[in-house]
């Protein structure tokens, strides 16, 4: 089995692995740390993105260039649409990629620049949730960009020799320009998606008949999952996201993963020194302290996700607060399907949630919450059911988190001034202090409380304990503590005594040995009762096997060798051994020998000793047979007739198998 | 051969109270467990003293597999668990076990509450039974146990029904419950993967219809209601809460914004909203285009529909309403039926089976005058209409489930038996399956092929596939001769099968293997005196040209000759007219032996 990874961020994970001669990619992730490199998409003109300077290198005489950058805060920013890291499209060509599996729709918003921009013919498999989220995800982005067009497409800066200088707040050895593309087309979106097969929980996909693969739930979000191949002999474990906690969506499902041959490990927490629970406490502490003082907060989210708990957990907290008559928003343009889909997929959510289905009630408060009027929803804030409800100060959930497009952007420039209002960071994905860098200065409050669900070193570590797989396969960055906690050794993934680890680089192609010995066949019903098992121990049997095999569709029958089968190999090589039907073993029966030698007719053999064991002359027959231990050697002219009655006469004295 | 052996306890022959047992490959699986609506006593519920006279059923049954919602395969689960005391796994899905209980219940109260019928069980049993169901989403493999597992399609009849593939080791059948393969009104259509069974257990409700009478019915229907309002008469629909009471919903509500109508619709039933609830919630278990427009209008909230006021029922005019309960035996819709019933302007439309001694049965007998229990007699002048909405396959698609998953056998439940007959001719004829049609408690026997599964040594598997074709090389899909031992264990923990090489399998059972040789003397005469080695030379050359394109011939410097394994030597000592040569070889190569032998024999020709 082989790996390769074509993602440097083990967040954002897209990898390759071959096995059975399949080439499989599990998810698809889209890296969008690259759009922090750019100038936020302002739905009307804003003064301050407007009047923000170009930038200006000492050695630079292009002033095509200078207009494609603008510097603010120190910072270099591109002034175009923004763009997203692919994964490396050249290490491999797609057309040899068989099958894509995405664990989550967050793992997901990659795929049409696989499906649409390369050569891959496959099949991509997700389950429903993960297909409607994602959908839903990536019609956001499409949406927030194409309606705010930029004129200009800047390309200059993209010219290494220039990039190696810029101060983009990104890291660009790990997200390398020559990857970043433009967001694919609502066109493209419908194509990528019309290659996306729908798997469930549990259900079994044969691949080429080579292996099976079925998907578990992960427990991160609604229909996240991580992959089990199995063959008869094998068992392979991709984990994604996963999460041990309990929020909404079904609890994660490692049973089946015991003793792994091979366990790939991706998408740890990204914030791993946070416990969520304290972070969604602070959230709400901070949120009515800020209401408490006449602000307004902002907290930027994705469309699906971790906002489901947040309504159900500061909805209450601001009612018992005194705050119950602050408006709560939601604003996005996909914000009613979100909410809509979220209710209907009971069988993807935690037992708790799901039993509420038969009474029946919605599985989420936040349908309540919504019928009640206390959550507000609106496609953006152009429509006219917005700016009639708009009340300040309020709570107002949007996106995108990157803060470069999407309503957020307008609120961000709408409050930034005043100290007393509060923008909340809860999506781990990007740095926030880059994320404000280009609407700097900003005097609003800006607190960091990163929800991330998602398996902690201390767990993973446990649950590679529990699962006992012989190996475990993780980026390199998961062998020493993140950047910003090098002295936190404990934040690494440690397999422990019991499984071998093995590193990977993007780009590198890791080789796993897998120990396989045996291969499942079937013997077909009328072969196998033909077999006649022999018993040569309590509990052990054995019979000698000779059969047609037949491989088809990377699957073994053994069947009844057909008469003709036997003549077709005796006509096409003379002389051609036919296995033997049984073997002989142990040492010749030689008073019985000698008894079926009488019976047979022959009167006159006699036995002769030699040092290892006897030799039976038949005089008249002009023939002898030498035995010992283990060789019993039949000794006459060719007389055919003769030569097989002695040959019976053997077997009948020996014991076979 | 093994064999899997099917015993309808109900639905045998027959439509009603559907309940199969089918023994696999040492599991016992209990297929629906429904009531028979036709029956008061006994019979309403499936015989269980079939499957032991007495004790516990628990330990004859390995899991009990819901198909739907409907009475008819779910009504005796309650009696089944907290009556006859079965407490092992029930499985169904979720819209079924979301919908299930509230069937159950309604059904209850008119068996027990109006009635007053004792030996049936309780609210609380229902309550309890449904404690135990396990729920299922499709395609979702449930391993029952180490060797049972299961696995849900969708069905399209109602909301939640079911097909389940039940495979215990290398058998397998399907069942189908009842089904639809054209997507209708709110549901999808049926589907199946090719799975191989071998049986396909299939309902025949339809085994004659050859096309989808369905769409009929209902323009039928909806001419019929359209007519009496038209005419200024009121409708009368009795349903039960939940089922063909939303499918009849959608049905007028979309003819009603079809043909811009006004007149009221009104929707009488206590838990209207809750009921229109569950179909909102597994909008999932949909037809595509629901699923699609869910977000912009959920099919389940109505426009033209809205909750019925008492005050309503002397309104003049004309207006539809659904009322429940769905056999006029109580409640408000028997009270809007004694009320409406006197003016031939109105019509009652009973969309389900009434059991007898009903109003609904009588009236849908014919009965002109229905007396009550006070003495009240009234008229029936309004005009009675029956119609069936139940979506099931016609032959048509029947034939084409078959064809979908490949069995190797069908057996026919769920139909009547005349019907079933013909089915099963045209399944034996067009397909060339066995097809059976047991009933009520007789068992058939089905013989089904089995292979065993073993695990082959990868360098056995391999020496094999690799080994040199026989032929020409583009016969490469050409089968090959794999051979070796078959070691057989069994211990606590199964038995395993490993087909590996002979002489390994005799190490590893430290057992001695004993060769049998022979040596055959050929004597070739007239040889000129010619000198052993030059006759050993000339018989080199012989076989050589005979056999060098098959076998490895090659002469020793002791002047013996080696044609692949087999040995030969011309004897040095004699100088007479006649020489001996020496043919040796060991059993394994008898055939190569004896077949150097008659060359030998055939040289004496050439000297």
């Amino acid at each position: 089995m082989k790996l390769i990874s074509l993602s440097d961020n083990v967040n954002k994970p897209c990898n390759l692995v071959q096995f059975k001669d399949t080439l499989m990619m599990f998810d698809c992730g889209l890296d969008a740390l690259s759009t922090l490199g750019f100038i936020p998409l302002p739905l009307v003109t804003s003064n301050h993105f407007s009047s923000l300077p170009n930038w200006t290198a000492s050695n630079n005489q292009d002033t095509q260039l200078e207009s494609e950058l603008k510097e603010c805060d120190g910072k270099v920013f591109v002034d175009s649409a923004p763009e997203f890291c692919c994964p490396e499209f050249s290490t491999i060509n797609f057309k040899h990629v068989d099958v894509i599996f995405v664990s989550n729709y967050l793992c997901m918003l990659g795929l049409p620049y696989i499906t649409e921009r390369t050569d891959f013919e496959g099949v991509v498999y997700a389950t429903e949730p993960t297909i409607q989220i994602g959908r839903q995800f990536m019609e956001e982005i499409i949406y927030h960009i194409e309606r705010t067009p930029k004129i200009k497409l800047a390309s200059k800066w993209k010219d290494k020799s220039v990039y190696q200088n810029l101060p983009l707040p990104v890291n660009l050895s790990s997200l390398p320009p020559h990857l970043w593309r433009q967001i694919f087309t609502s066109k493209e979106l419908n194509s990528s998606f019309s290659k996306v097969k729908v798997i469930g929980y549990g259900e079994k996909i044969d691949i080429f008949g080579a292996f099976q693969i079925s998907a578990h739930s992960s427990g991160y979000c609604i229909g996240s999952c991580n992959w089990l191949i199995e063959t008869a002999h094998e068992k392979i474990v991709y984990l994604s996201s996963t999460s041990t906690l309990t929020t909404h969506p079904k609890p994660i499902d490692y049973g089946p993963f015991r003793k792994a041959d091979v366990m790939i490990i991706t998408n740890l927490t990204q914030t791993p020194i946070c416990n969520p629970d304290n972070m969604l406490a602070e959230l709400c502490s901070r949120v009515t302290a800020a209401l408490a003082s006449g602000g307004n907060v902002l907290i930027p989210c994705y469309p699906s996700g971790v906002i489901y708990d947040l309504f159900e957990c500061l909805i209450p907290h601001l009612d018992n607060s005194g705050f119950s008559t602050t408006p709560v928003y939601f604003v996005s343009p996909v914000a009613d399907q979100s909410l809509a889909y979220s209710n209907i997929l009971a069988e993807w959510l935690t037992t708790n949630k799901q039993t509420r289905v038969y009474l029946p009630e919605e599985p989420f408060g936040h349908s309540y919450l919504v019928r009640s009027g206390r959550l507000k929803h609106y496609q953006g804030i152009h429509v006219e059911a917005f700016s009639n409800d708009y009340k300040s100060p309020c709570v107002v959930f949007t996106g995108h988190p990157s803060l470069r497009f999407g309503d957020v952007v307008h609120f961000i420039e709408l409050w930034k001034s005043s100290p007393n209002n509060l923008i909340v960071f809860t999506e781990p994905d990007f740095p926030y202090k880059d994320a404000l860098a280009p609407y700097q200065p900003v005097a609003m409050k800006a607190i960091h409380c990163p929800i991330d669900t998602s398996l902690n070193f201390f767990q993973v570590n446990k649950l590679i304990r529990e699962v006992k797989p012989s190996n475990v396969v993780i980026s390199e960055k998961y062998t020493s503590p993140p950047p910003m906690f090098d002295l936190k050794t404990d934040l690494i993934v440690d397999p422990g005594p019991g499984s071998e680890l093995i590193t990977y680089k993007r780009n590198e192609t890791i080789r796993i040995k897998l120990n396989r010995k045996y291969e499942r066949a079937a013997i077909d019903s009328e072969l196998a009762s033909s077999l006649v098992p022999v018993e040569l121990k309590s509990g052990v049997s054995v019979a000698t096997v000779t059969g047609t095999l037949i491989a088809k569709d990377n699957k073994f029958k053994l069947e009844t060798l057909t008469a003709n089968e036997i003549n077709e190999i005796r006509r096409n090589k003379q002389g051609q051994a036919i296995p033997p039907q049984f073997y002989t073993y142990g040492t010749l029966n030689l008073p019985m020998f000698m008894q079926l030698l009488g019976k047979a007719g022959i009167y006159d053999a006699t036995i002769e000793q030699t040092p290892n064991g006897c030799i039976v002359h038949l005089r008249s027959e002009d023939a002898f047979v030498t035995i010992d231990d283990s060789l019993t050697h039949i000794v006459c002219d060719a007389n055919d007739s003769l030569r097989i009655l002695l040959k019976d006469l053997v077997y009948q004295c020996l014991k076979k198998i | 051969m093994s064999e899997i052996k099917v015993t309808p306890l109900g639905a045998g022959q027959d439509v009603g109270r559907s309940c199969i047992i089918v023994t696999i490959n040492g599991k016992n699986i209990m297929l629906d467990c429904g009531m028979h609506m036709g029956y008061n006593d006994d019979r309403r519920f499936p015989d269980f003293t079939y499957i032991t006279k007495e004790g516990p059923v628990t330990e004859f049954i390995d899991c009990v597999i819901i198909s739907h919602f409907h009475l008819d395969h779910c009504g005796a689960l309650p009696y089944l668990t907290e009556m006859v005391g079965y407490n092992g796994p029930i499985y169904m899905t979720h819209p079924t076990k979301a919908i299930c209980p509230i069937l159950l219940e309604d059904f209850r109260k008119i068996t027990v509450d109006k009635k007053g019928e004792t030996n049936f069980f309780s609210s609380q049993m229902i309550k309890d039974c449904m404690k135990k169901v396990i729920a299922v989403n499709l395609h979702q493999v449930i391993q029952v146990d180490e060797q049972l597992e299961i696995k849900a399609y969708y069905a399209g009849h109602v909301l939640g029904a079911a097909m389940f593939k039940v495979s215990v080791g290398q058998q397998s059948f399907v069942y189908t419950g009842d089904y639809n393969m054209t997507p209708d009104r709110h549901l999808g259509a049926a589907w199946i993967d090719k799975c191989r069974p071998d049986i396909l257990i299939t309902e025949s409700t339809y085994a004659t219809t050859i096309r989808d009478s369905k769409r009929c019915r209902e323009r039928d229907f909806l001419l019929k209601v359209h007519d009496a309002i038209e005419r200024g008469g009121k409708v009368l629909i009795p349903v039960f809460a939940l089922g063909r009471a939303q499918e009849l919903c959608i049905l007028l509500e979309t003819y009603w914004e079809r043909m811009n109508l006004k007149v009221p619709i009104y929707f009488a039933i206590g838990l209207t909203e809750k009921a229109t609830n569950y179909y909102k919630m597994f909008i999932t278990w949909t037809n595509q285009k629901i699923k699609k427009t869910f977000v912009q209008r959920n099919m389940f909230d109505f426009k033209h529909i809205k909750p019925f006021d008492r005050a309503y029922m002397d309104n003049p005019g004309s207006m539809v309403v659904f009322a429940t309960p769905g056999m006029l035996h109580a409640g408000l819709s028997l009270q809007l039926f004694k009320k409406w019933a006197p003016f031939e302007n109105n019509m009652v439309i009973m969309p389900g089976y009434c059991v007898a001694g009903t109003v609904g049965h009588k009236i849908l007998g014919g009965a002109k005058k229905v007396e009550f229990e006070n003495k009240q007699v009234i008229d029936v002048k309004m005009s009675v209409e029956y119609m069936s909405f139940s979506a099931h396959a016609d032959a048509k698609g029947i034939m084409q489930l078959i064809t979908q998953c490949e069995p190797a056998n069908v057996l026919l439940v769920h139909g009547e038996a005349t019907k079933m007959q013909f089915l099963s001719q045209k399944i034996k004829q067009e397909l060339n399956l066995e097809c059976y049609m047991p009933a009520n408690g007789e068992t058939v026997s089905i013989p089904v092929k089995i292979s065993v599964p073993v695990d082959v040594s990868r360098k056995l598997l391999k020496s094999t596939l690799h080994q040199p074709m026989i032929g020409s090389e583009l016969e490469v899909k050409k089968p090959r001769l794999l051979h070796g031992t078959l070691v057989i264990k069994n211990d606590e923990t199964g038995t395993t099968f490993k087909l590996i090489e002979p002489d390994k399998a005799m190490n590893e059972m430290a057992i001695k293997p004993h060769q049998i040789r022979f040596t055959s003397s050929v004597r070739l005469e007239n040889t000129n005196r010619r000198p052993a080695l030059q006759l050993s030379e000339l018989i080199y050359k012989y076989l050589s040209n005979k056999l060098r394109d098959q076998h490895n011939v090659s002469f020793l410097n002791d002047a013996s000759i080696m044609v692949s394994s087999v040995m030969l030597r011309v004897d040095m000592t004699s100088d007479d007219e006649y020489k001996d040569v020496y043919v040796s070889w060991a059993d394994v190569d008898e055939s190569l032996g004896s077949y150097v032998v008659s060359l030998i024999q055939d040289i004496q020709s050439t000297l």
